[in-house]
């Protein structure tokens, strides 16, 4: 807008706007305070806000009592074997739809988003069924399957909106300039894609790391990720908050930074490029 | 050394004939521009010379030899493209040098050759930067550099300088017809533009429905147009084109008079008209007139001419500058 | 560019996603709809025997599956009118310039990566506490009686929790469609006349129609089926006061066991889902030709 912005009213807007944000944030920032409080502390009226004996204590028992770093490494695993799978089956395919579009191409791309569309709680007694016949269930092997099937689609979306936009005319000038099907590739095709394939990883390790359906319900004690192994908290014996606070600050703490850092593509990809 | 021949070449997409047939020789060292309106083939008929696409029949010869089947690398040509197709991910310099890192030359010639292509496009001070970080005409000339540096038969171009502002396009184009000076290789031009057609060709190639229409010299085409649409499309302003009496009084369906061959007088003349518009350039005068008998017609006097809106003039065409066209549109010897 | 050997080639790379999506989706949906037609029952293995629309019946005229289809449409409809409104707020308060932007947009979109377990054990126990919350704490140094959340307000206590989540997705997507919107046209509209409010009626909204709708469609999709939050809160209580189709389908089959009449269930969710989807597809088709 051309008007001029007089500091005062950027002042309020400021003052208005870092309000909002940070009751918003505030759920988070204070699960963050908590993990670091005594249980005593972390129950008591009124509430302690910063003036508490800080104590990474919770961490050390969250560790040791339930055995966080693995129900950690099975998130790890889950959300990048799963994406890795994905990307594996997807790029030829998003490649293939992205530089040689044949007449189904919009039809096949419309009918795998109509898949996503599908409700999982339609399939859940059947997967569940078959896992359990097929020794699946609370594998890691079958959620990573599962999760690279249900975020196929996206990844899928995703990667052919960024081909889509590498020219063509440049894949051609490379073909006059003599490169052959395997320099094309490596000069000219991957480091042109590389920025969308990893925005794309990013974005499905994401999902996949909150996803909380399947994880819940296939899985139990040995392949259960962190969505599945904080939901144990949720009937607990005696106090609890301190160290649920510090359980949940280590889920959600690497998979925020790794939000903050692909927004542009999640709009993107969640709307299938329908908003950029 | 950069001859092409095209003999029925023939290309269709999906059944639909794009291009019917086409034969057409190309001289070494000619700089020839296909011109027509947009869809008329003029750019699949570069890309079939590219071997961008495959020709549906017919055959494309490259210095005499057969290149029909010859992938686009080894025709030996460089094409400079609309976007520029710039390798948005390496440097100037690796972009100009990346057809010769293909071709296997070493590292020392690869470097002598791309200085020697900056140099010639005033491009030595930006090779470390990246295409995002240069204006259009810098990026053209990338584009040109990376041509240049392969030594090709043949230079290709597909629309130049559509992208580029109205300045940038005049001078771009001089710069393109200096390099054809300077290297006398072949050049095959692609431009909807008859202005970038006329100023630079030695040979114009106008291209309708994928047929062409006529070849020739700027000057063949100015002066003698096989047709009626050659005859409109050459010129600017466009050439007037009118029927019944008038041309029935010269012996034909469709006369043409370019505006710049119609004598005005304010006293007598052929044709009374009203002046609807006038455009005073300075240097001409562009008349919009609303002729009895013939029509909307345009005239163009050179330098002021004292006429406004409503004023009333007559207007005569030169002696032998009246094209005259049959019932076909072919032009009537 | 395409010549013969390309399209086989096409069709190799295309093969391994249509198939397995094909089987990811056909296989078990077909299997849903024939379990839909069984007497099934997980304890009473060998027993299956062929009932025809029998469950569906059973299941429509239950009275938990009249309560979950309420529940679920006023939890869908309560969080799509909090993140609509809410996020068209912020995503106009986000656009102003202001002192630290980027750090107010980190702030505010962090709650989508949190994840469902999370968010629903952090609101029930820490904020929505009756006696140890932080409302409850805020409530009473208002000289109010705290409210006992998940007892009084339940299905609305998860609203909230959901809404908490969606709001920032709602956000970013309305911020980011209102970035795209030309200057030049708010200020031609400035330039006959129109005063804020009609920029907004008549500029700001009918650009932001595309996203909006975006927005509602995806929203309703993965809200038709929200699971985790319930689970850890409520698990779909009091009685059935939060139980939704999705845990309704869930507890039938895996705590009740009865496999014919959760794929009745999970039939009916396809079907609801579906009614939503050809919106959603349309649009995007739509989008895929401009």
């Amino acid at each position: 807008m051309a008007r001029a912005h007089t500091p005062a009213r950027k002042a309020a807007i400021s003052a208005v706007a870092w309000t909002v944000a940070l009751l918003i944030f505030f759920p988070i920032l204070w699960t963050v305070l908590t993990s670091f409080k005594t249980e005593g502390q972390a129950v008591s009226t009124p509430p302690v806000f910063v003036f508490f004996d800080w104590t990474w204590e919770n961490y050390a028992t969250v560790q040791e009592r339930s055995n966080y770093a693995r129900h950690a490494m099975n998130s790890v695993v889950i959300s990048v074997g799963s994406t890795l799978l994905a990307l594996l089956i997807a790029v030829p395919a998003a490649w293939s739809m992205a530089f040689s579009p044949t007449k189904h191409t919009k039809n096949i791309l419309m009918w795998m988003l109509s898949t996503k569309m599908m409700p999982a709680v339609g399939v859940l007694v059947p997967i569940y069924l078959l896992f359990r016949d097929w020794g699946l269930l609370d594998t890691l092997g079958g959620l990573v399957a599962v999760m690279a099937l249900i975020n196929l689609p996206i990844v899928v979306w995703m990667l052919y909106t960024y081909f889509k936009e590498i020219p063509g005319e440049i894949l051609e000038a490379a073909r006059m300039d003599g490169a052959g099907l395997s320099a094309e590739i490596i000069h000219v095709l991957a480091p042109m894609a590389v920025p969308g394939i990893a925005s794309t990883m990013l974005l499905n390790v994401i999902l996949a790391w909150n996803e909380a359906f399947w994880t819940l319900n296939l899985t139990a004690a040995k392949a259960a990720p962190l969505t599945a192994f904080i939901a144990s908290y949720s009937s607990p014996e005696g106090l609890f908050w301190a160290k649920l606070s510090a359980a949940s600050t280590m889920a959600i703490l690497p998979i925020l930074v790794l939000g903050w850092f692909s927004q542009k593509q999640l709009v993107r990809g969640l709307t299938f490029g329908a908003v950029k | 050394m950069g001859a092409i021949a095209l003999q029925g070449v023939k290309k269709s997409f999906g059944g639909v004939a794009v291009i019917p047939g086409v034969d057409l020789e190309i001289e070494n060292g000619e700089f020839v521009v296909f011109v027509g309106p947009s869809g008329c083939g003029k750019s699949t008929l570069l890309r079939l010379i590219a071997g961008l696409e495959d020709a549906s029949g017919g055959m494309i010869r490259i210095n005499g030899k057969d290149a029909t089947a010859l992938p686009p690398a080894r025709r030996g040509l460089a094409m400079v493209f609309q976007s520029y197709a710039l390798y948005p991910h390496m440097s100037v310099y690796r972009n100009i040098a990346f057809p010769l890192k293909m071709a296997g030359v070493d590292k020392a010639e690869i470097d002598r050759k791309v200085r020697g292509a900056a140099a010639t496009l005033n491009l030595t001070d930006y090779l470390d930067r990246r295409p995002g970080q240069l204006s259009g005409g810098q990026r053209q000339r990338v584009a040109i550099g990376r041509a240049i540096v392969r030594e090709p038969a043949a230079f290709l171009f597909d629309e130049p300088l559509s992208n580029l502002d109205a300045a940038l396009r005049v001078s771009m184009r001089l710069e393109i017809s200096e390099l054809h000076q300077k290297l006398g290789a072949t050049m095959v031009y692609v431009t909807h533009d008859q202005v970038e057609a006329m100023t630079m060709a030695d040979k114009i190639v106008v291209l309708n429905r994928g047929a062409i229409e006529q070849v020739g010299s700027p000057l063949e085409l100015y002066r003698s147009p096989a047709n009626l649409f050659v005859a409109a499309f050459i010129g600017s302003p466009k050439m007037n084109l009118i029927e019944g009496a008038a041309a029935a009084a010269h012996g034909a369906n469709t006369i043409g008079v370019r505006p710049e061959h119609l004598t005005l007088s304010r006293e007598a003349g052929d044709w009374k008209g009203v002046v609807t518009i006038a455009e005073h350039l300075g240097s001409d005068t562009f008349l919009h007139v609303e002729g009895e008998g013939v029509g909307a017609v345009t005239a163009r006097v050179s330098g002021e001419f004292g006429a406004g809106p409503g004023d009333t003039v007559h207007m005569t065409p030169e002696a032998g500058r009246v094209y005259r066209f049959g019932a076909d549109g072919k032009a009537m010897a | 560019m395409a010549t013969t050997h390309t399209r086989a080639a096409a069709r190799l790379t295309l093969a391994p996603s249509v198939i397995l999506l094909l089987a990811w989706m056909a296989i078990p949906l077909a299997m849903t709809l024939y379990f839909s037609t069984l007497r099934y029952n997980l304890l009473m293995p060998g027993m299956e025997s062929y009932v025809g629309v029998e469950n569906y019946g059973w299941f429509l005229t239950d009275p938990a599956f009249k309560a979950a289809i309420v529940n679920t449409l006023t939890l869908v409809l309560g969080v799509l009118a909090i993140t609509l409104i809410g996020g068209t707020a912020l995503a106009l308060l986000l656009d102003q310039p202001m002192w630290g932007q980027g750090i107010v947009r980190l702030l505010v979109i962090a709650p989508f990566f949190v994840m469902p377990t999370v968010s629903a054990l952090v609101w029930k126990n820490m904020l929505m506490h009756p006696v140890n919350g932080l409302f409850a704490w805020i409530a009473q140094s208002l000289g109010m009686e705290p409210v006992d959340w998940f007892a009084e307000l339940p299905l609305f206590s998860i609203i909230v929790i959901v809404a908490w989540g969606w709001l920032p997705f709602a956000t970013l997507i309305i911020l980011t469609a209102l970035q795209s919107l030309d200057s030049e046209q708010r200020e031609a509209a400035e330039m006959d006349g129109a005063g804020p409010v009609s920029v907004f009626a008549y500029i700001t909204l009918p650009h932001l129609a595309r996203a909006l709708t975006v927005v509602v469609l995806i929203e309703t999709i993965f809200l038709l089926s929200v699971f985790a939050e319930i689970l850890v809160t409520t698990n779909g209580g009091p009685g059935t006061a939060t139980t939704n189709l999705a845990f309704l389908i869930y507890a039938q089959a895996l705590l009740q066991y009865d496999i014919g009449g959760a794929s009745a269930g999970g039939v009916i969710a396809v079907i609801l889902a579906n009614i939503v989807a050809v919106f959603l597809i349309r649009m995007v088709g739509k989008n895929l030709e401009s």
